[in-house]
C-alpha cells in the first residue's frame, strides 16, 4: 500500500508540473501537440491493460475513443454539463460498450474478441453517421465554455490530458501490482491452467475489458473541445486503433511503463513528422515500425532493454 | 412502403449479393476455418486484387476477371511468403495469438496504407462490355454486373469444394486442419500443407478482387466494409465447410439487401456485424460445423 | 468404509460425430489411489477435462462430496478442491517457478496470508525438489523439472482431489521413482489421487483400485492384480 501511496503523490507532484508549465507563455503549439502525445499516453496504457496484461487484442479503439466524444458531445448539446461530468460520462458508456462486447464474445477463443472488435469500429461509426442530433456525416460545431480556471481553454485541456494520463497509469500500475494483474498474466499466459488453478478467468477477462473502455472513452470525453469540430471521420479515425496497438507493442506490453515510452516516443515523433510528410505517409511508417517490432523484437523497447542489461 | 415487386427485387439482389459474397469468404473459409489462423489482412488482400484489376482495365482495357484469374498465381506466390514469415516468426514458436492478430493487422494497414498513397482516396471503378446491362426475368431486373459476379463466385466455391474433396493436396488441407500429427505419420510435412493452403487463399483474393470492383467502386478503405462480412459468413457456415460458407453468403445478402431496401442502405454493415455477434452467442460452431 | 468423494455418473460426451464418452459412471473414496488406464482415444484425458471442468459434459452428472458440479466452471471446481496436471505441461511462462505457485495459492485462499503464501510455496518446492529452480522461469526446466512444476502447482491448489494425467510419460525409470515417492507421500498426507498412466509398473505400483476405460466405456474395474489379469483388458490393449 505504501509503495502506491508514493505513485499517488508522485502523479500529483506530476500534475502539479503540468499546470506549472500551462502557466508559462511558450509556443502554443507545444499545448497542442502535448495533448495529443498525453491523449496517446491514455489510449496505449487503457489498451495495454487488455492487450498486454491479459493478451486480448482490441482492434476497435477507435470505437471505444470515439464513443467518449460523442457522449460528450451528446451532453454538451443537451445539458451543458461541465468537463468532469463529461469525463466520467464518457468513461461510463465505452465501459458499457466493453463490458457488452466482452460479455458476448469472451466465453469464446481470443481472436472471436478481436474479429468483433475490428467490425465494431465501422459499425458504430455507421450509427454515429446517421444520428443527426450530434452532426451525423457533416460533424458539429462544439463551443468551448467560457472562463477556463486558468490560461487559455488549451492549456488547460492540456493540464487535463494529464491529469487523465496520471490516473490512466496509476490505474495500470496498480492493477499490474495486485492479484488482479498476476491472474491477468496467468490467463494471458495459458488460459485453460489458469482456469484450472482457480483463477475466474472470465471474470478477469470482463474487468479488464471493462476497465480498458472506460479509460478509452474518458481519453475521448475532452475531445470536443479540444478540436471544436467533431465529426466521425476524425473521431474513428485510423489513427487510433494502430497508434493504440503500435505504441504498446514498442514500447512493452508486460509493464505500464511500456506504453508511456511507446506514446511519448511514437507520439512524438508522429508530431514532428506531420509537418514535413503527409499522414497517409505517417501512418505507413507506423504500420511497417509495427510489423518490424512484432516479428523481430516482439518485447519491444522493455524487452530489449532488458535484454541488453543481460537478465 | 412496401410492396411485391421492391421485395422480390431486394431478394434477388441478394441472392446474387450472396455468390459474390460467397467467392469473398472463400479465402477466410479456408485460412480461418480450416487452419485457425486468424488472417484478419484478408480483406486488403481482396482490395489489392480490386485495385489490380482496376490498373490492368484503365491501362489495357482488360476486363476485371480476365485480371483476377491472370494475376491468381501471383497472389497465390504473396500467400506462400505471408505464411512463411508467420509461421517462422510466430507459429513455430507457438505465439500465434496475440503477436499473429497484431501481425496481420499490420499488413492490413500496410497494404491500405499504400493503396492509399499510391491512388488516393477516389472511387475507382471499371468499364466491361457488361457493366451497364441487364436482363428481365418476369418482371425482375437483374444487372449483369451483379449476375456475373455471382456466377463466377459460385464456379470458386464449387471450384474449392472440389479442390478440398477430390484432390490430393485439397484432401491433405482436410487433413492437416483435424490432426497435424496423423498427417505426418502419414508422410506429409504439415507446414508445406499448410503454405500452400494459404497460398489458396490468398490467390482466391485476386478473383474475388476482381468481382468487387465489377460490382461497385472501390476505395482504399472499402476493405474494412469486408471484415465483418467475411468473418460473419464464415461463422454462420461453419468454420471450413466450404458448402456452409455459400449458404451463410447467400443470407448474409438476402439480409442486407432487404435491410438496405426497407431501411436504408446505411445500416447494412450492421447486419453482418449482428450476424457475426449472433453466431458467436448462439452456435460458434455455424450451421454446418463440426 | 470411507466416503465417497467423486462420483460421476453416465458421463457422455462427444465431439462432433465421434462419441468420446458413451456414459461412463465411477466412484472415487476419499484418500484412495486410483488408477484410470486405457489405450489410446478410450476417453481417459476427456473424463479428466470433464471432472476438472475445462470441458462441459453432454450429459451426466458429477459429484464431488456429495455437491452436484457438473454445470460449475473450472475454477469454482477448484476452489472446491480438485486439482489437476496436464499432460503436455502448461506452466505460466512468464512467471518464475515459485510464481507460478502463486496463483492456485493465491486464488483458492479463503483468506491471504502476509507474505502472500510465499512460505507454503517454498515448502512445496522443497517436498518436490525443486527449491533451487524457485526463481527460474520454466523455459529453462528440464523435462521431469516441468513435470514436477505442474504437479507442485497442482499441489499449491491445496486439494483434497489431485488429478495426475501422464504426470510420467518419458521419464527414466529413475525419474518415474521420484514421482512415485512423492505422490505417494501425498497420499499419506490424506489427498486423494486419480493417476492416469501408460506406464503400467506405475500404475500398478501406485493404485488401490483401477478403472479400465475403451472406447469410452468402462470396460473392467479392481485392484491391480484383477485387472492384470483381466481378458477384456488384454483384448484392449493388444487387439483380438
Amino acid at each position: 500500500m505504501a509503495r502506491t501511496v508514493r505513485a499517488v503523490l508522485v502523479g500529483l507532484a506530476v500534475v502539479a508540473a503540468g499546470i506549472a508549465l500551462a502557466t508559462l507563455r511558450v509556443n502554443p503549439y507545444l499545448y497542442f501537440a502535448g495533448y495529443v502525445i498525453l491523449q496517446y499516453v491514455v489510449i496505449a496504457t487503457a489498451w495495454n491493460i487488455l492487450g498486454g496484461y491479459a493478451g486480448y487484442v482490441n482492434f476497435g479503439t477507435p470505437a471505444f475513443f470515439a464513443l467518449g466524444a460523442y457522449t460528450a458531445v451528446f451532453l454538451i448539446q443537451s445539458t451543458q454539463a461541465p468537463l468532469p461530468v463529461l469525463i466520467l460520462a464518457g468513461g461510463l458508456v465505452s465501459a458499457l460498450l466493453g463490458l457488452g462486447i466482452g460479455y458476448l464474445t469472451l466465453r469464446l477463443r481470443g481472436v472471436f474478441f478481436s474479429i468483433a472488435t475490428l467490425a465494431l469500429s465501422i459499425v458504430l461509426q455507421t450509427m454515429i453517421m446517421n444520428w443527426q442530433y450530434v452532426g451525423g456525416s457533416r460533424g458539429m460545431s462544439v463551443l468551448r465554455p467560457s472562463g477556463p480556471p486558468f490560461g487559455s481553454y488549451v492549456t488547460f485541456l492540456f493540464t487535463v490530458m494529464v491529469a487523465l494520463a496520471v490516473v490512466a497509469v496509476i490505474v495500470a500500475r496498480f492493477i499490474e501490482r495486485s492479484w488482479i494483474g498476476r491472474g491477468l498474466a496467468a490467463l494471458r499466459d495459458n488460459e485453460e491452467a489458469a482456469e484450472c488453478m482457480g483463477v475466474p478467468t472470465l471474470r478477469l477477462k470482463l474487468f479488464a475489458t471493462t476497465i480498458s473502455g472506460c479509460l478509452l472513452g474518458v481519453a475521448g470525453a475532452p475531445f470536443p473541445y479540444y478540436v471544436t469540430f467533431v465529426e466521425p471521420n476524425s473521431a474513428f479515425n485510423l489513427d487510433y486503433a494502430v497508434n493504440a496497438l503500435a505504441m504498446p507493442m514498442i514500447g512493452g506490453t508486460t509493464s505500464w511503463v511500456g506504453p508511456v515510452i511507446g506514446a511519448v516516443l511514437l507520439g512524438a515523433a508522429q508530431q514532428l513528422a506531420t509537418v514535413t510528410i503527409s499522414s497517409e505517409m505517417n501512418l505507413f511508417i507506423v504500420g511497417v515500425v509495427l510489423v518490424a517490432f512484432v516479428v523481430l523484437a516482439p518485447e519491444g523497447i522493455l524487452g530489449l532493454v532488458r535484454r541488453l542489461r543481460g537478465r | 412502403m412496401f410492396s411485391w415487386d421492391l421485395l422480390a427485387n431486394a431478394v434477388v439482389a441478394g441472392l446474387l449479393l450472396g455468390g459474390f459474397y460467397a467467392a469473398v469468404s472463400l479465402g477466410i473459409s479456408l485460412i480461418f476455418g480450416l487452419l485457425d489462423i486468424a488472417n484478419i489482412a484478408q480483406p486488403a488482400f481482396v482490395i489489392l486484387g480490386a485495385y489490380a484489376a482496376y490498373v490492368m482495365n484503365s491501362s489495357f482495357g482488360l476486363d476485371p476477371i480476365l485480371t483476377g484469374l491472370l494475376f491468381t498465381p501471383l497472389f497465390y506466390a504473396l500467400g506462400v511468403v505471408v505464411y512463411r514469415v508467420y509461421y517462422g516468426s510466430f507459429e513455430r514458436r507457438g505465439e500465434e495469438s496475440l503477436r499473429g492478430l497484431v501481425f496481420f493487422f499490420g499488413l492490413l494497414f500496410i497494404i491500405e496504407v499504400s493503396l492509399s498513397l499510391k491512388f488516393g482516396v477516389d472511387y475507382r471503378l471499371v468499364q466491361t462490355a457488361y457493366t451497364s446491362r441487364s436482363i428481365d426475368l418476369g418482371g425482375v431486373g437483374i444487372a449483369f454486373r451483379y449476375l456475373v459476379p455471382c456466377v463466377v463466385g459460385v464456379a470458386m466455391t464449387l471450384a474449392l469444394y472440389l479442390f478440398l474433396g477430390r484432390t490430393f493436396y485439397g484432401r491433405a488441407i482436410m487433413a492437416v486442419s483435424q490432426d497435424q500429427s496423423a498427417l505426418r505419420l502419414m508422410g506429409a510435412n504439415p507446414v508445406q500443407i499448410k503454405t500452400i493452403a494459404f497460398g489458396v487463399g490468398i490467390a482466391a483474393a485476386s478473383l474475388s478482387g476482381a468481382l468487387l470492383i465489377s460490382i461497385a467502386p472501390v476505395i482504399p478503405s472499402t476493405d474494412r466494409d469486408y471484415i465483418g462480412r467475411m468473418f460473419a459468413i464464415t461463422v454462420l457456415g461453419g468454420m471450413g465447410s466450404i458448402g456452409g460458407t455459400l449458404v451463410a453468403a447467400v443470407i448474409l445478402g438476402v439480409a442486407e439487401s432487404l435491410m438496405s431496401t426497407f431501411s436504408g442502405p446505411s445500416w447494412s454493415l450492421a447486419v453482418s456485424f449482428g450476424i457475426l455477434l449472433l453466431a458467436l452467442a448462439v452456435r460458434p460452431a455455424g450451421l454446418f460445423g463440426r | 468404509m470411507a466416503a465417497t468423494l467423486l462420483e460421476v455418473h453416465g458421463l457422455r460426451k462427444s465431439f462432433g460425430g465421434f462419441t468420446a464418452l458413451n456414459g461412463v459412471t465411477l466412484q472415487v473414496r476419499a484418500g484412495e489411489r486410483f488408477g484410470l488406464i486405457g489405450p489410446n482415444g478410450s476417453g481417459k484425458t476427456t473424463l479428466i477435462n470433464c471432472v476438472s471442468g475445462s470441458l462441459h459434459a453432454d450429459g451426466g452428472r458429477i459429484l464431488f462430496e456429495g455437491t452436484d458440479i457438473t454445470t460449475l466452471p473450472a475454477h469454482r471446481r477448484t476452489q472446491l478442491g480438485i486439482a489437476r496436471s496436464f499432460q503436455i505441461p502448461k506452466p505460466f511462462t512468464s512467471m518464475t517457478v515459485i510464481e507460478n505457485l502463486g496463483i492456485p495459492l493465491e486464488y483458492t485462499r479463503r483468506a491471504r496470508s502476509r507474505d502472500g503464501g510465499a512460505a507454503e510455496a517454498a515448502e512445496i518446492l522443497r517436498v518436490i525438489g525443486l527449491e533451487a529452480k524457485a526463481h527460474v522461469r520454466p523455459a529453462s526446466l528440464t523435462q521431469i523439472e516441468m513435470r514436477k512444476l505442474e504437479l507442485a502447482r497442482a499441489m499449491a491448489a491445496r486439494p483434497k482431489l489431485l488429478i495426475c494425467d501422464e504426470a510420467m510419460a518419458g521419464l527414466s525409470s529413475g525419474e518415474v521413482d521420484d514421482i512415485l515417492t512423492i505422490l505417494f507421500r501425498l497420499n499419506e498426507g490424506g489427498i486423494t489421487i486419480i493417476m492416469i498412466e501408460h506406464i503400467m509398473r506405475a500404475v500398478m505400483r501406485f493404485s488401490e483400485r483401477i478403472v479400465v476405460l475403451d472406447a469410452g466405456e468402462r470396460i473392467a474395474e479392481g485392484p491391480p492384480d484383477d485387472i492384470v489379469r483381466n481378458p477384456a483388458v488384454e483384448k484392449a490393449y493388444l487387439g483380438e
